[in-house]
């Protein structure tokens, strides 16, 4: 507006550097493009808009089984989009360069206005422009009055107010440009925090057994992802002990085998030498060690067995972990490796099924996932289990390639049932039922910043949506004959299309300098 | 602890209020619309007091609507029949009872389940149409937003009908991550807000489907009064309830932020109704480029919900979709 040229500029767009300025002249004028107020908006947009492809392209970090699916249906299209980074959108470089041209747009937007700002603050209200009547919002009226009162209900209002010998001149809504600068500089924040925690932060992941412990060493955990600045030692010494897991599932119903309740009773040690403490981890409870927070994630079951060689000796005293292969009634499958048989090495595949039921065909399934009547059947192997090779093999699997088969069928066992091997090669009893459960820890440094950081930067956006900056002059003159005092009164909204909103306030500013009705201050439309 | 008890009768009033209240909102609409047919036209030109803005002064450039917000006196309806005016007014009364019914729906399905009652797809929805129609109501005891009363019936009966007929599951209790106390904040807030944008998104529509000039539609700036005040009010919620997500995350899933799917959807309808409202106060932007965006904004908000829980999945799907 006319009489705003003092305004921070909100919305210039730099013109470009015109004809013959020179290398220097387009890096200034490139630093001025960067670092103007539409470019972050644009640079804001566009991070939006760059997220949608990973949240409709399954990404590795999250679904890498999805990922090996693409590359298996379609190829040349997965080539394609891992060329992309599509599968790794928030890791890629074009995602990277965006958010780093928003954080250096932001530096560039935030200082100078920062300036501007702590300058205007502790200027003083413009003066007082010769011609009210030229103001968007203008009244006059007649009221027995001085500087000195007028400038007081001002500052009741909370205006800001300098007044002169016939007039004053006030201002407010400086908050709008404060909320602003706090919103972007706490977006900075932000950044930052996500950055520092990502760098001095780590996670692991880790299968514990009940009635077995963990320490948090690098060393305990399955899967161990440090930030680049994480060292080893600076793990968080505690260590605690699973002593007992416990689901809760609905019994009957349309629901029935839905889960109502995991709960994992842990004695926690926080640091080496201080006393335990009893802890039941939840699934929305995590166990926190001074900022280190460990998560139950999933659970499932570890049948126990006991198996005897063909020497008679006992090769094999333990729990195996077995993979969930249907969730809704935990049938778990899992694989027993026995190197340490004799004469031969000894192999099972074992089916786990938590609440067995014969089906009409003969054949069992699991129909609840509490284990009801835990049975398993099992299936044996001898021969070399191929672990001397040196490929690597999973757990939860047998490679039966290079394997005798001794025992194919059998009915299911139950928990005491043992079975001897044929050709005397031994026999395995099913001793048991424990559960396994699988925890995160994660340490992330940056989550109480980040916190801190998104409150103010919602706090400032709603000051600078909401707050409007608006000037109000007064001007009083003598009425000739001495009766009374001419009140002329002009106000200006600094803010584009809050010119209505104003419009309000003015009427009762207006009121409150004395004008005795709305209709005086109706006024104001004569002009036009 | 959780329970398993479901009371089954409860339930069973609950599934049936929801229907009641698709029959109430049914009949409000079409007490709304023949009080809208019957009216007579409305123009979209100003004719009261407009407020010029200063030569030279750079303000909002004088589009269709520039200026015109202080024509409130100029948008009154026309006389029309006094019998169409009586079936507006029944529909109002219609509508509350329809709103009554819906409230009794969502209380009694939580006292069934004793639990708070949307936790899935189904009951997200519900609450979602009882906010929008609670939204227009008291809007409309303080404001003159009659003339919205159609189109929002529609839009609630269409949210219904569709839970009623492809989202309905039994209710029974949640699985153990949603038995927390943040089902009550984080879901609570998102229901609001989604409600109030549902409003700002019927308005938006509108505003585009109508021309300029006369039409029995209400005045495009009555429209986008509407819309601006329910996204002013609606935002900050929003972002409160992105925000209790993050810390709910934080606790259930071992990360604030991780670009899940349906983190990745709130934000860009975030980024959406932010780039609105910047638009409108400082860029000046008024009427129609306005109105696009935040319909671009509610369909990221309709994606997040239909397309996300359907389609997409991801770690946040307990939309339990039959
Ligand atoms: C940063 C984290 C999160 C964000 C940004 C987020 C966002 C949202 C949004 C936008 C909705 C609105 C409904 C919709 O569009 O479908 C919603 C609903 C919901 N959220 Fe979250 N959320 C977060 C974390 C969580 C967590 C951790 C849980 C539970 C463990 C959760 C449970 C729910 C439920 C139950 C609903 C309603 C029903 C449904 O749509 O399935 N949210 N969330």
């Amino acid at each position: 507006m006319a009489t705003t040229s003092s305004d921070v500029k909100l919305d210039v767009t730099p013109r470009g550097p015109g004809g013959g300025l020179g290398v220097a002249g387009w890096l200034r004028w490139g630093w001025r493009t960067l670092t103007s107020m539409r470019t972050a908006l644009v640079l804001l947009f566009l991070f939006a808009v760059a997220s949608i492809p990973g949240s409709l392209v399954p990404q590795r970090g999250v679904a890498p089984e999805k990922v090996a699916e693409h590359f298996k249906n379609t190829p040349e299209l997965a080539a394609w989009l891992d060329r992309l980074w599509f599968y790794d959108v928030f890791q890629s470089p074009w995602f990277a360069a965006i958010y780093l041209l928003l954080f250096l747009s932001l530096i560039g937007c935030v200082i100078p206005r920062t300036k501007v700002h702590l300058e205007e603050i502790r200027r003083k209200p413009p003066a007082i422009p010769r011609n009210l009547k030229r103001l968007p919002h203008h009244a006059s009226f007649t009221e027995e009055t001085t500087v000195d009162e007028v400038a007081a209900r001002l500052r009741k209002r909370r205006f800001r107010v300098e007044t002169g010998p016939d007039w004053v001149s006030a201002e407010k809504g400086y908050l709008r440009e404060t909320g602003n600068l706090f919103f972007h500089i706490s977006l900075l924040g932000l950044l930052v925090a996500v950055g520092f925690g990502s760098l001095y932060g780590y996670r692991g992941n880790v299968l514990l057994m009940e009635g077995s412990g963990f320490a948090n060493t690098v060393a305990a955990y399955d899967r161990y992802i440090p930030g680049t600045m994480v060292s080893a030692e600076s793990l968080t010494p505690f260590s605690f002990h699973l002593e007992d897991f416990n689901a809760t599932y609905v019994i009957e119903g349309e629901r029935r085998g839905q889960a109502l309740d995991f709960a994992a009773k842990l004695k926690v040690t926080d640091r080496p030498g201080s006393p335990e403490r009893d802890v039941t981890l939840k699934v929305n409870e995590p166990l926190d060690v001074d900022g280190t927070m460990t998560y139950l994630l999933g659970n499932g079951y570890a049948p126990t067995f006991k198996i005897t060689d063909g020497k008679g000796q006992v090769a094999f005293d333990a729990p195996v972990p077995c993979l969930v292969v249907d969730s809704a009634t935990f049938t778990s499958e899992c694989a027993i490796k026995v190197p340490d048989a004799a004469p031969t090495q000894l192999g099972f595949l074992t089916r786990f099924l938590p609440t067995s039921v014969k089906l009409h065909d003969g054949t069992y399934t699991s129909a609840f996932p509490g284990a009801v009547n835990p049975q398993v059947e099992v299936w044996a192997f001898s021969g070399d289990l191929g672990l001397d090779s040196g490929a690597p093999q999973s757990v939860y699997q047998l490679e039966t390639k290079g394997l005798k088969p001794l025992l194919m069928q059998s009915k299911p066992l139950n928990v005491g049932d043992t079975i001897e091997l044929p050709n005397g090669a031994g026999s395995i009893t099913y001793t048991g039922v424990k559960q396994w459960i699988t925890l995160q820890t994660t340490y992330d440094p940056g989550r109480v910043p980040a916190l801190i950081a998104s409150v103010i930067a919602v706090i400032g956006l709603i000051l600078s949506l909401g707050v409007r900056r608006r000037r109000v002059w007064v001007r009083l003159a003598e009425v000739k004959d001495g009766n009374g005092t001419v009140v002329e009164v002009g106000g200006l909204t600094r803010t584009e299309g809050g010119d209505a909103a104003f419009a309000g306030e003015f009427d009762d500013i207006v009121r409150a300098l004395g004008a005795r009705s709305a209709g005086t201050a109706g006024e104001k439309n004569a002009h036009q | 602890m959780p329970t398993s008890e479901v009371d089954a009768g409860l339930a069973t009033l609950s599934d049936q209020l929801v229907l009641v209240t698709v029959l109430l909102y049914v009949a409000a609409m079409i007490g709304y619309a023949l009080e809208l047919a019957f009216a007579a036209p409305r123009t979209n030109q100003v004719s009261g007091a407009r407020r010029k803005v200063l030569a030279g002064a750079g303000g909002p450039s004088a589009d269709e609507s520039a200026g015109s917000e202080v024509s409130a006196t100029s948008t009154k309806p026309p006389a029309s029949p006094g019998w169409a005016q009586r079936a507006g007014t029944v529909a109002l009364v219609v509508g509350w009872l329809g709103w009554a019914a819906n409230l009794a729906a969502v209380v009694i399905r939580g006292l069934a389940v004793e639990r708070w009652p949307w936790a899935n797809m189904y009951e997200f929805v519900v609450a979602i149409c009882f906010a929008a129609v609670t939204a227009f109501l008291f809007m409309q005891i303080r404001f003159p937003v009659r003339f919205l009363g159609a189109f929002v019936f529609v839009a609630s009966t269409i949210g219904l009908g569709f839970a009623v007929r492809y989202l309905h599951v039994q209710a029974g209790p949640v699985q153990p991550s949603l038995n927390t106390y943040w089902i009550a904040i984080h879901v609570s807030a998102a229901i609001l807000a989604s409600g109030l944008f549902m409003l700002a998104g019927v308005s938006g529509i509108l505003y585009l489907i109508r021309k300029d000039g006369l039409s029995r539609l209400p005045t495009r700036t009555d429209l986008e009064r509407v819309a601006h005040r329910a996204i002013l009010v609606a935002f900050p919620i929003w972002t409160f309830a992105i925000i209790a997500g993050a810390l709910w995350a934080d606790r259930a899933w071992g990360r604030y932020w991780g670009w899940d799917p349906k983190e990745v959807w709130s934000f860009i309808t975030w980024i959406g109704y932010a780039a609105y409202l910047h638009a409108c106060t400082t860029a000046g932007w008024k009427g129609k480029k306005a109105t696009i965006i935040q319909i671009i904004a509610f369909a990221a908000l309709l994606f997040n919900l239909v397309g996300v829980n359907i389609f997409v999945g991801g770690l946040h799907s307990y939309a339990d979709v039959p």
